[in-house]
């Protein structure tokens, strides 16, 4: 076992892992923090999408080791402390970019990023910047719009 | 799907890694964004016993540009190339190339020396510092090496790198002539079925995913070397090759799309 230390939505979390131990089940299974989902298995679908010192992520597609000492913020962190909802949140909300939900929480954290990261995005850029989280009840175009309206680049 | 156990050690420099790689022999794999890695290890294709962690080697995350060349450090993420002006400046095909890498999330991780280590003859970035005529440092326990792209790539997933040698910097040239990267595939965030990557003009030609590894289109570059036309020097993008069979694609149907894609990646890239 090692011992590693995260800061996880803002507080700092020591523990025990073995070195195989992906980060997915760590925050999952250590942690408690099961909003991040595990999808596709393989990399490929995006469910477990988190934030590594501010960039997204695939939580499945990396050790915990290699997150020590590292700052992770999942989908329980971003919501205000009163309650209120991330901007990207609200515009999930608003927009209903989800059907049955089990990708938006690997959704709305590649969505964070990829603002943060595409100044300007447009609908093309929102499109191709998702492409790696697959949505099985292809609720896209809600999740377009609603991305859109947070990047403050369309769908009002 | 858990990969298998391993040992973890964190390397503190290049030279400790390379003591690690020493140590533990061909039990030993190097981790960096672990892109190629992790997803083999957890179907099992990988079961290395020791993972040498050199993700945290940020000294060597670095871009810079000197006379006519630009100098990459192995760890530079693709999404610091594709972000980089000083790189879209000077070798432009190179961010540009890095950008069409996976989705985001792969490209905040994943790292230029560590896929082309991984030598995938379907990964983008390994053709195109092949047309690109790339030079790629290496560093073993005597030492430093210089290996040319053209004769870095030895097989499927194979190198010429020895079990206790890292990849340290990839140096291209500053290139001015006309590039162009074509990549085909049916679904986002796929591999190149087959991809085209022209630089300098067409002076380097190199496909993806037509052989067991990154290949030079050497005909292609002789054709057009000798005043052959885009079309013309096209049409043999794939004489003596043996492309792949797989799920996505016939080896006729391969060929072809070499030939196809090459032609809009030269007219693309500005030759007639």
């Amino acid at each position: 076992m090692t011992s590693v230390t995260l800061t996880v939505n803002g507080t700092e979390r020591s523990f025990e892992v073995e070195p195989r131990t992906l980060l997915v089940h760590a925050l999952r299974d250590d942690l408690g923090l099961t909003g991040t989902n595990v999808g596709c298995d393989s990399s490929s679908c995006g469910a477990c999408t988190v934030l590594v010192d501010g960039e997204s992520a695939k939580a499945c597609t990396m050790f915990t080791v290699q997150a020590d000492g590292a700052e992770i913020t999942t989908i329980e962190g971003i919501a205000n402390a009163d309650g209120t909802l991330h901007p990207m949140q609200q515009a999930f909300h608003e927009k209903h970019a989800l059907q049955c939900g089990y990708c938006t929480p690997g959704m709305v954290m590649a969505a964070i990023s990829l603002v943060e990261e595409y100044p300007g995005l447009d609908e093309d850029g929102v499109r191709h910047g998702l492409e790696g989280n697959l949505c099985r009840c292809t609720g896209y175009q809600n999740i377009v719009d609603a991305v859109l309206q947070a990047a403050g680049t369309g769908g009002d | 799907m858990i990969p298998a156990a391993f040992d973890y050690k964190v390397a503190e420099s290049v030279e400790h890694a390379i003591s690690l790689l020493t140590e533990h022999g061909d039990e030993a794999k190097l981790l960096a964004g672990g892109h190629s890695l992790i997803p083999m290890m957890r179907f099992r294709l990988a079961t290395p016993g020791v993972l040498v962690d050199v993700g945290r080697l940020d000294d060597l995350r670095y871009i810079r540009r000197s006379n006519g060349t630009v100098a990459i450090g192995a760890l530079t993420r693709h999404s610091e190339l594709e972000h980089s002006a000083e790189l879209a400046q000077a070798c432009p095909m190179l961010s540009s190339v890095a950008a069409l890498v996976g989705d985001p999330a792969v490209r905040h991780r994943g790292t230029l020396g560590g896929t082309i280590a991984h030598a995938d003859p379907a990964s983008d970035l390994p053709a195109a510092v092949l047309a690109l005529g790339a030079t790629i440092v290496a560093q073993g326990p005597s030492g430093r090496r210089e290996i040319a792209a053209t004769d870095f790539f030895t097989g499927y997933f194979e190198s010429v790198l020895a079990d206790d040698e890292m990849i340290t910097e990839v140096r291209v040239p500053a290139t001015g002539g006309g590039w162009n990267y074509q990549k085909f595939n049916r679904r986002a965030q796929d591999w190149a079925i087959v991809g085209v990557a022209v630089a300098d003009g067409g002076a380097g030609v190199s496909l993806v995913n037509m052989g067991s590894t990154p290949l030079r289109a050497s005909g292609v570059e002789a054709a057009l070397a000798s005043g052959a036309s885009a079309a013309d020097a096209a049409a043999v993008a794939a004489e003596g090759l043996e492309p792949p069979t797989d799920l996505n694609a016939d080896s006729d149907y391969r060929s072809h799309l070499a030939q196809v894609l090459t032609q809009r990646a030269l007219n693309a890239a500005g030759v007639a």
